[in-house]
């Protein structure tokens, strides 16, 4: 069995991940969606937040396609850079509420959408770290399907 | 409208409840399930058609373009979701389907305030 070293870990996108990388591309969807409005339709109202919108739909994407497709080092670095921002932009936003002409999925810690934008790279890397594979121990992960 | 995202809530809520029982017994879903998926996505199709000859009236305001946008990714939500679980058949799979059912009463909310903010 040649190929049994590739299933050495579960996949990210598979059991309890098959919920994750929804939630992940419910996000993608919703940045992906106010960001393109608010660009296109007040775009110079707040550039800084809607560049923000549109950073954080990017990495929601990313995210999503990398758990959905078992690319770990990918996901690794997309939830870690959701983490950052989420942390960044929740609070200078919290700090600063004059700088931010308009909102973001990522102000005030994501309560716009229920903090979940909060919670989710935490779970995310939780996820990562739970299904890590080693390579060289066949049948880790195959049991917690 | 109202009535409508009402009746809709109810089968979703109504859909939960059985996507529940079917994770709590590791079953996955069946034609049912998916039928009352079908019948919340006729009626997200319904909710468009009501919601565009809404916004083409006097509208106050609202923006149309955030107002649009929901109502049409309310649209994606449930196929989405039926497409991912069915091609993993596990609880994981079946609970993917519990959030998508849940997500569509938090759109109608969402459509409301952004009527009602500026209505």
């Amino acid at each position: 069995m040649p190929d049994s070293s590739r299933e050495t870990h579960t996949r990210t996108g598979s059991g309890f991940g098959r919920v994750l990388v929804f939630v992940y591309g419910i996000f993608a969807l919703s940045a992906t969606g106010r960001s393109s409005v608010q660009l296109a339709v007040k775009a110079s109202q707040a550039p800084v937040a809607y560049s923000l919108s549109a950073f954080a739909a990017v990495v929601y994407i990313v995210a999503t396609y990398a758990l959905a497709t078992d690319r770990r080092r990918l996901a690794l670095v997309a939830v870690l850079i959701e983490l950052t921002g989420v942390l960044a932009v929740g609070t200078t936003s919290v700090l600063f509420p004059q700088d931010y002409a308009d909102a973001t999925v990522w102000s005030d810690y994501g309560n716009g959408y229920g903090y979940v934008p909060l919670v989710l790279p935490f779970v995310g890397l939780w996820w990562l770290w739970h299904t890590r594979g080693h390579a060289g121990a066949p049948g880790r992960g195959a049991r917690d399907r | 409208m109202l009535v409508l995202q009402w009746v809709l809530t109810g089968i979703c809520l109504l859909t939960a409840l059985v996507v529940v029982v079917l994770i709590v017994r590791n079953r996955t879903p069946g034609v049912a399930v998916l039928g009352l998926l079908a019948v919340v996505e006729l009626g997200l199709l319904v909710q468009l058609v009501l919601g565009i000859v809404r916004v083409a009236g006097p509208h106050d305001g609202v923006s149309v373009a955030t107002y649009v946008g929901y109502l049409i990714g309310s649209l994606l939500i449930l196929p989405v979701a039926a497409i991912w679980s069915l091609s993993e058949r596990s609880r994981g799979g079946t609970a993917v389907l519990l959030v998508g059912v849940l997500l569509v009463p938090f759109l109608f909310l969402r459509l409301a305030q952004v009527w009602g903010t500026h209505a």
